[in-house]
């Protein structure tokens, strides 16, 4: 997922990295009979000093991060304290600008990376796994396993079934609106896509942009695609379109597009002009109804804005295909991977066993407002409304898509958001399947 | 720019050695000096090539390759309809096909690049040309005038790109307001709508132009022998035929030097772009989907580069005819 | 009495164009004087209620900006003098030794300079995260990431441009000059340091100024080639803001006009060399 034109922190990453990888390699020696062991997560007598005499415990690893906005940043913080305190591992963090991590992911894993490194679940995960840049993680997962359900450790495999993410949060997908206008102007929660559709109306007459909808960025609208085909086609089918098994001529493929072009009178105009941050103020303001985006968007708007998050609520995207009903959304889902290229592999397992836990995912989340807990029944006391909520909405889901610019190859992602964007200037139905043509012979020729 | 050795006078050492002439073409570097000349040479030469010319021949190799920039390079050919596309493998001249055949924005690219000449060549170059002429009129302020014309060179295109955007912005900005079209129901989307933006940043690009090519047409205004443009007013001619007939001719190697700056600067143009929306919707240029292609997660390196070598193709007609005519040409004269 | 007639006309028609010419750069400079809350309420074309200098403060605060620019200085005033230093060695044996390539050594060099940056970026990427360097020259390790690498491809993309210019200035030095000198058995090296150089200072003092503009300017290397955030020069660092400061308009107008200032300092000061180095080359021929 692009947070891109958020808050990009421009702290630079310290030259401790460096000097943390030469104190690694001075420092820890790793005998084989700790090769497979981790006595970890009881505090060790070293706190979190490195003064550790080369024992099971202790040990130090660099961190590389790409949460470099301000408020992830601390949270990271806290969390890596926590670390350390529980595993007596000692980490040092080193914070990159987050568009530039991701940019220059090949060739920071193919570099010198650090011991562990912030990275997402899903397709983009499996391909770096499937290329030898990640080193598998089956022996954390022995010992976290009983924290997370199976789509979750799905989520964390790569396509040869080993184990390569520990997750930290997530957030979903979902529908964004005002307490208040819908209680003065008498709506109610829509349960199905009619019911929008005559809500949409309704808001249209009342001098009120029913969707919020900005796309300068082109990911925001993919939102939106993954959501209809979610609806319409089902999980499996959407994974499939995902990872090239299905193909963009098929029928399903035509109905999702159909459908959209229903929504598309209601969504707001000049979307690809405008960034989200602004359509976010267009539903603070009160001049739209409502608005799709990810919680950790739009809730993190309301705060940056100093608006109350109390007004602010949100319904899951309608049923549109009654087979599968809500079962399924986006949620995108962030965490950490141990690059195979990393020095100090044993100390790094230490902190990843601790980090997948509840208790570790909670001082996470204790400066986090707006992501929730990955692990089952994690108490997170520090919990809003929103994210209160956010936890009800994803109980009982089926299934979770990752977004479709971490589902698919981005070349892949890249295709179909520019696709999207000129259907969204022209949704003539003749375009549609010369359109689909398009991004089919497209896949064809980025996967192969 | 002059400088006076030409018309110093000999000094006495030099009235001294009347034979240095014959002496001269005997021997005329020793080997010492034949040392320091290829030191003085080899720094330049092999960074020029290690930097410059070895990765643009290298970019036409790896157009051949599929490649994400991860693991090595191999002659195999790809394998097709795997999860992961197949990486590293040797794909011939499929991404020259695939890029013209099956990736939307190419042709878009191609076309704005040319609009981009276009309206440099036809706009932009002669606005430039005229604001020169009329200021080696002589008029009072020229100073002035040359200062305030040029001052969009000096200021990076990013920078120019950041400026713009409070006169183009659709809820605020100096135009949507003055005109009217700043309220949600009937905006302009100068920088959004695909069918205006491309103007909108050519109209940026043009107030930059416009002052190079002025700058540059100043100076060989200058160096045009006045007694030529007299003798024609003598004989009748009025300005613009004096222009036409006299100056414009004996500006040749200026007009050369002018239409290549003019064709570089347009094949260019990616700052502008690059910082509007990134080189997408619209305002799409042959060097942002290189860029798009390689830098970042994207990663089709060889299919990037496939694109990088068109542009080469493309960029060095004008260089060869620069070339030609500053050196061979000159050379011959 | 026409002449006189069509001269005012033209003063005038000058006189439109430039306060037209200068309107963006006024519209920002406007916009950044004025505080966030009064521009969001009323827009960017509003009468002023007050000024003020809160957008300078904190775009040179909040961003770092100190540190950028200290980037770009580390990163120009090398390179500038690097591409002088071996431009003008070019430039000296092209024209003064005669030799059989010397032609095929300009028309490398000029041709150089003028591919666009995209066509040699791949394998230029590729090439620096190969290079190791100690680490005084980098703290990266490598060539990429590191000012010594922004450094060295500025060089190498300039200096065709210089070689070009220099030798043209350096064919104009009269060849008598340096038959009196080989008599008194000065070496190579000697000819060009102690002789041409001196005498090429006009074309030096231009170029320097135009490569100091041309490379605090630079956008596309600054982005490519550098990835931790706080070694970038100024210039990309401006588009870095963009994102951090994307509601803030008017601080981002502010950080713009801050980092403008030294290309204007360098233009209103020394205008005239810098538009002698963009003709030296040009009208000989």
């Amino acid at each position: 997922m692009k947070r891109a034109s958020s808050s990009e922190d421009l702290q630079f990453s310290r030259r401790s990295a460096l000097k943390g990888l030469a104190a690694v390699a001075g420092l820890v020696t790793v005998p084989g009979a700790l090769a497979a062991c981790s006595s970890s997560s009881t505090s060790s007598a070293a706190g979190g000093g490195s003064s550790a005499s080369g024992g099971t415990s202790g040990g130090t690893i660099s961190f590389g991060s790409n949460y470099s906005d301000p408020a992830p940043k601390q949270a990271f913080a806290a969390l890596v304290a926590n670390a350390k305190k529980a595993t007596g591992v000692n980490i040092t963090v080193n914070t990159v600008d987050h568009n530039t991590f991701q940019n220059d992911i090949t060739s920071y894993l193919q570099g010198t990376p650090n011991d562990l490194a912030t990275w997402f679940a899903g397709y983009r995960m499996q391909y770096f796994a499937a290329q030898g840049l990640l080193a598998p993680i089956d022996d954390v997962w022995d010992k976290i396993g009983g924290n997370f359900s199976d789509a979750v450790k799905s989520l964390c495999k790569g396509a040869d079934g080993h184990y390569y993410f520990v997750p930290i949060y997530n957030y979903p997908w979902v529908i964004f609106y005002n307490k208040s206008t819908f209680t003065q102007k008498g709506y109610t929660v829509p349960a199905t896509w009619d019911d929008m559709m005559t809500l949409a109306k309704q808001m249209k007459s009342d001098g009120l942009i029913p969707f919020a909808f900005a796309d300068k960025d082109q990911w925001p609208a993919l939102g939106m695609f993954d959501i209809l085909d979610l609806r319409i086609n089902g999980f499996d089918y959407h994974i499939k379109l995902m990872h090239n098994q299905a193909s963009y001529t098929d029928p399903q493929v035509t109905d999702v597009f159909n459908q959209w072009a229903e929504l598309l009178p209601y969504m707001q105009s000049g979307a690809a002009g405008r960034i989200w941050e602004d359509a976010a103020k267009t539903l603070e303001s009160k001049q739209a109804g409502m608005m799709f985006q990810g919680t950790n968007q739009v809730a993190a708007q309301y705060v940056t804005d100093g608006k109350s998050l109390s007004d602010l609520d949100f319904f899951p995207w309608p049923t549109i295909n009654p087979t599968y009903g809500q079962d399924y959304i986006d949620a995108p889902m962030d965490g950490f991977v141990l690059p195979a290229k990393a020095k100090n592999k044993d100390a790094a397992k230490q902190v990843l066993e601790y980090i997948g836990t509840g208790a570790a995912e909670a001082s996470y989340l204790k400066y986090d407002q707006w992501d929730v807990a990955v692990a089952t029944g994690a108490q997170v006391p520090t919990y809003n409304s929103i994210q209160t909520a956010s936890v009800q909405a994803m109980a009982n889901l089926k299934g979770v898509a990752q977004f479709g610019d971490r589902d698919t190859a981005p070349p892949m992602a890249t295709a179909l958001e520019t696709s999207i964007l000129s259907f969204i200037a022209n949704p003539a139905a003749s375009g549609i399947k010369p359109m689909q043509a398009s991004l089919a012979s497209q896949a064809k020729s980025i996967f192969g | 720019m002059t400088h006076d050795v030409a018309s110093r006078a000999p000094s006495r050492r030099e009235r001294q050695a009347p034979t240095g002439r014959r002496r001269r073409s005997a021997a005329r570097f020793s080997r010492r000096d034949i040392l320091v000349a290829v030191a003085m040479l080899a720094i330049p030469v092999l960074a020029d090539i290690a930097f410059i010319w070895g990765p643009a021949v290298v970019s036409i190799g790896l157009s051949l390759f599929n490649w994400s920039g991860i693991g090595g390079l191999h002659l195999r050919s790809c394998i097709a309809g795997g999860l992961f596309p197949d990486n590293g493998c040797f794909t011939g001249v499929q991404n020259y096909y695939q890029a013209a055949t099956n990736y939307p924005p190419f042709w878009p690219a191609v076309e704005h690049n040319l609009i981009w000449l276009a309206v440099f060549v036809f706009i932009a170059t002669p606005l430039g040309m005229f604001f020169a002429v009329l200021i080696d009129t002589g008029l009072r302020g020229n100073r002035v005038y040359q200062t305030v014309l040029f001052l969009p060179v000096m200021l990076s295109l990013a920078l120019i790109g950041i400026i713009w955007e409070f006169i183009y912005s659709p809820n605020y900005g100096l135009i949507n307001t003055v005109i009217g079209h700043n309220t949600n129901a009937n905006l302009i989307d100068w920088l959004g709508d695909p069918s205006l933006n491309l103007w909108a940043v050519l109209v940026e690009a043009s107030w930059r132009q416009a002052g190079y090519v002025m700058v540059l047409y100043l100076a060989g205004l200058k160096a045009v022998d006045p007694n030529l443009k007299e003798a024609a007013r003598i004989d009748g001619a009025n300005a613009w035929q004096v222009f036409w007939r006299v100056t414009f001719p004996s500006m040749m190697p200026m007009n050369i030097v002018v239409a290549v700056v003019t064709v570089i600067e347009s094949l260019r143009a990616f700052d502008l772009v690059y910082i509007t929306n990134k080189g997408t919707n619209g305002l799409e240029l042959l060097s942002a989907l290189v860029t798009n292609n390689i830098v970042g997660e994207t990663s089709r390196i060889g299919f990037g580069s496939a694109i990088g070598v068109v542009l080469l193709v493309i960029a060095l007609v004008p260089i060869s005819a620069f070339l030609y005519q500053m050196f061979v040409r000159r050379e011959a004269r | 009495m026409k002449r006189a007639s069509w001269r005012t006309a033209g003063s005038v028609f000058m006189i439109v164009v430039c306060v037209a010419w200068l309107a963006p750069v006024l519209f920002a400079l406007y916009v950044s004087f004025r505080p966030y809350a009064e521009t969001s309420q009323y827009g960017y074309v509003s009468l002023p209620h007050q000024f003020t200098f809160a957008n300078y403060v904190n775009a040179w605060t909040q961003s770092d900006m100190l540190r950028f620019f200290g980037n770009s200085v580390l990163i120009t005033i090398p390179a500038v003098i690097l591409t002088l230093l071996l431009a003008s060695m070019v430039a000296f044996v092209v024209t003064r030794v005669s030799m059989k390539v010397n032609l095929f050594l300009l028309l490398m060099f000029t041709a150089g300079n003028l591919l666009p940056q995209q066509v040699i970026i791949t394998p230029l990427y590729r090439l620096y995260l190969l290079i190791p360097l100690p680490s005084f020259l980098s703290s990266s390790g490598y060539l990429y990431d590191s000012y010594t690498g922004l450094i060295v491809i500025n060089v190498a993309f300039q200096a065709g441009f210089c070689v070009f210019v220099l030798s043209n200035y350096m064919r104009t030095i009269p060849g008598e000059m340096y038959e009196a000198a080989e008599v008194d058995g000065a070496g190579l090296w000697a000819r060009y340091w102690r002789m041409t150089m001196p005498l090429c200072r006009p074309a030096l003092a231009a170029l320097a100024t135009l490569l100091t503009t041309w490379i605090y300017n630079d956008f596309f290397w600054a982005i490519t080639l550098i990835s931790t955030g706080g070694k970038r020069p100024v210039t990309s660092a401006l588009a870095n803001l963009q994102g951090q400061f994307v509601s803030n308009q008017n601080l981002i107008a502010a950080a713009a006009m801050i980092v403008a200032v030294p290309t204007l300092v360098v233009y209103l000061l020394l205008q005239r060399q810098f538009v002698a180095g963009l003709t030296l080359g040009s009208t000989k021929g």
